[in-house]
Order: C-alpha cells, then structure tokens, then sequence
C-alpha cells in the first residue's frame, strides 16, 4: 500500500463487508503534535476478542486452516514502521473501532496520497451505507454526512454522473482549503 | 464553491431523467477487483477512471461495479466486463490510461483490447 488513503479504503470496505449501516471515517493532522491518524468507526457485526487476536497478528497463530487476511496487519505494519501505533477494539453486535498514527515527520510514514478519490469511490460505490467523512488539519476542519446529502438528493444516487462530479468537486475544494 | 443549493438543482434535472432509464439486464457491466490486493495495485484510480470516461461519453448502457478478490492477485488490478450477449473479457494489469482506452475500444466501439485481455499461460 502506498498511500495511508487506500488502507482507508481497504479498512473501510471490512466495515462495508461487516454489514455497517454507519462509517464514521476521521482524519486528523496535527503538525503541532507531530501526528497524523485516521479513525474508522462502524456498526457493524463486529469480532470476539479470539478472533480479533487472530486477525491482528495472522501470523503469530498456530492455526493453519484459515486463509489469513492482509488489509489489518498491513495497516498495523505501516503504523509501527513510522514510529506509531495501531489499535483496534470490537464488540460482536455492536461494531468496530480502530485508530492507526503515525509520526507526521517520520521519513517511513506513508503520504495520506489521494483521500479525495478514497471517500469519492465510498460514496459512490456503497450507496446503502451511510458515511461520516471529518478532516481536520491543525485548526481547520471539514465534515460531510451523506445523510444530509440524500436528504437533499430524494432517491437520486450518488452515482449519477452529474451528482458524482458535483460531489467530487465539492471533496476536492472542502479538502484544498484545509490546507490553505 | 461547489454548494449544496446546486445539489438540489441536479437532482431535479436527474429526476426528469432517471425513469428513462433501461433495465440492468441490457447493460454492460463492468466490474472491478477492489480487495487488498487489487487496492494495493491501484484499482482504486482504475474504477474512478472508468467511471469518469463512462460519464464524460454519456454511457447510460454501461454499469461500473466492484467485487473482492478475482484470485490472480499479481495480475491486478483486474477488471472484468460482462456484456448483454453473455461474454465475459478479463483486463489485467489495468491502469487509469487503460480504462479510458477500454471504455472507447470496447464499451463504445465494440473493439475489445486484445493487448489487455488476459493471455494463455500467464
Ligand atoms: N470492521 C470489521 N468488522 C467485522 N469484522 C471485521 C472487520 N474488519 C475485519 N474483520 C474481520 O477480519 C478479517 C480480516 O480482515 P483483513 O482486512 O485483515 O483481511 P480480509 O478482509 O479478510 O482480506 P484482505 O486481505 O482482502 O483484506 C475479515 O475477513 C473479517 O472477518
Ligand atoms: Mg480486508
């Protein structure tokens, strides 16, 4: 993975796949603090504590049977490799959480890359899921609830071309100015 | 700034269209391999660019979806397009310059790229 957005991506298809109605996705950049972390929170089936060990740590297990999964520890690899730290909580019929940071000036830390395009094709592709997108860079911050934009679009999806290049270029602004 | 008033512009513009649209049957799929492997290998940039082309030629027969692993995870990112009579074309090692030559070979001129399709033995 070169970019911290596709993990987001590929954390977040987990939730999709976990049968979330809600992901919550926040990033936050704090150069202050010198951090950048991303947070997903989703209501889906969630994980009993053995299998959550089982999935964080693939490969410390004996058990050969399962085919392991690469998105979490590849995640976590990326988190220990610039001086961060990754955690991941769940309860079974509540949901997941999990925090991944890492150290802003870390020569190994992974660019954030093209978050745009990551909450771009969430939204698009995962039309029954409702998501929560925060970004915050140091004082500034940008919030989007896709409930609010059903509400306003009444059935029309979101992969309707003109109401997907409307909403492109509205991450894309709302993005740019965080960093201006 | 883009704002929330336009939305509701487009949306009325897209009501008027929506019901003419065709039942999915008589359309073109295409279906894009977006687990860690496939994401890893840029299939993220694939999908947003099929999507993009798809809008830019007014494509309302062809329909973009994603699935998880196809199971050739170093011939990603893996595309695969399903078309009305049945056929099915697996691109591999797809950026976001093949899709776009894709959408115009294939999806609109009925061409499909022999140069991206999988190959015997690969
Ligand atoms: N948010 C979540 N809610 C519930 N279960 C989850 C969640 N995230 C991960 N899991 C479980 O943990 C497993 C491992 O996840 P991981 O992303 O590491 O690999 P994977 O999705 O199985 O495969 P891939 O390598 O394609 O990512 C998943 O198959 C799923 O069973
Ligand atoms: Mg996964």
């Amino acid at each position: 993975m070169k970019e911290l957005s596709l993990h987001i991506l590929d954390l977040v298809e987990n939730s999709v796949k976990a049968g979330a109605k809600l992901i919550e996705i926040t990033v936050t950049e704090k150069i202050s603090d010198n951090i950048i972390s991303f947070e997903i929170k989703d209501n889906g089936c969630g994980m009993d504590k053995e299998f959550l060990e089982n999935v964080v740590n693939p490969f410390t297990t004996t058990r050969t049977t399962r085919k392991v999964g690469l998105g979490i520890p590849l995640t976590k690899l990326a988190c220990e490799q610039a001086g961060g730290s990754f955690h991941i909580e769940s309860t079974p019929g509540e949901g997941t959480y999990l925090k991944a940071a890492f150290m802003y000036d870390h020569i190994d830390r992974q660019p954030l890359g093209d978050i745009k395009s990551t909450v771009l094709t969430l939204i698009t592709m995962r039309e029954a899921t409702d998501f929560i997108y925060t970004h915050t860079v140091n004082d500034k911050d940008f919030k989007l609830d896709t409930r609010e934009l059903k509400e306003i679009l009444g059935g029309v999806p979101f992969n309707e071309p003109d109401v997907r290049n409307w909403l492109n270029e509205y991450l894309g602004e709302n993005i740019e100015s965080l960093y201006n | 700034m883009k704002s929330l008033a336009e939305l509701a512009a487009i949306r009325e513009k897209a009501l008027s269209n929506v019901n003419m649209r065709s039942d999915n049957d008589s359309k073109i799929r295409v279906v894009v391999g977006m687990a860690t492997c496939g994401i890893a290998a840029g299939a993220r940039d694939v999908l947003n660019a099929f999507s993009e082309e798809i809008a830019k030629r007014n494509l309302d027969n062809v329909i973009v979806t994603q699935t998880g692993c196809i199971g050739m995870c170093r011939l990603e990112p893996l595309v695969e397009v399903y078309t009305p009579d049945g056929n099915k074309y697996t691109y591999v090692k797809m950026n976001k310059e093949a899709a776009a030559k894709v959408v115009n070979e294939h999806l609109v001129n009925n061409k499909p790229c022999a140069d991206l399709l999988i190959q015997e033995g690969m």
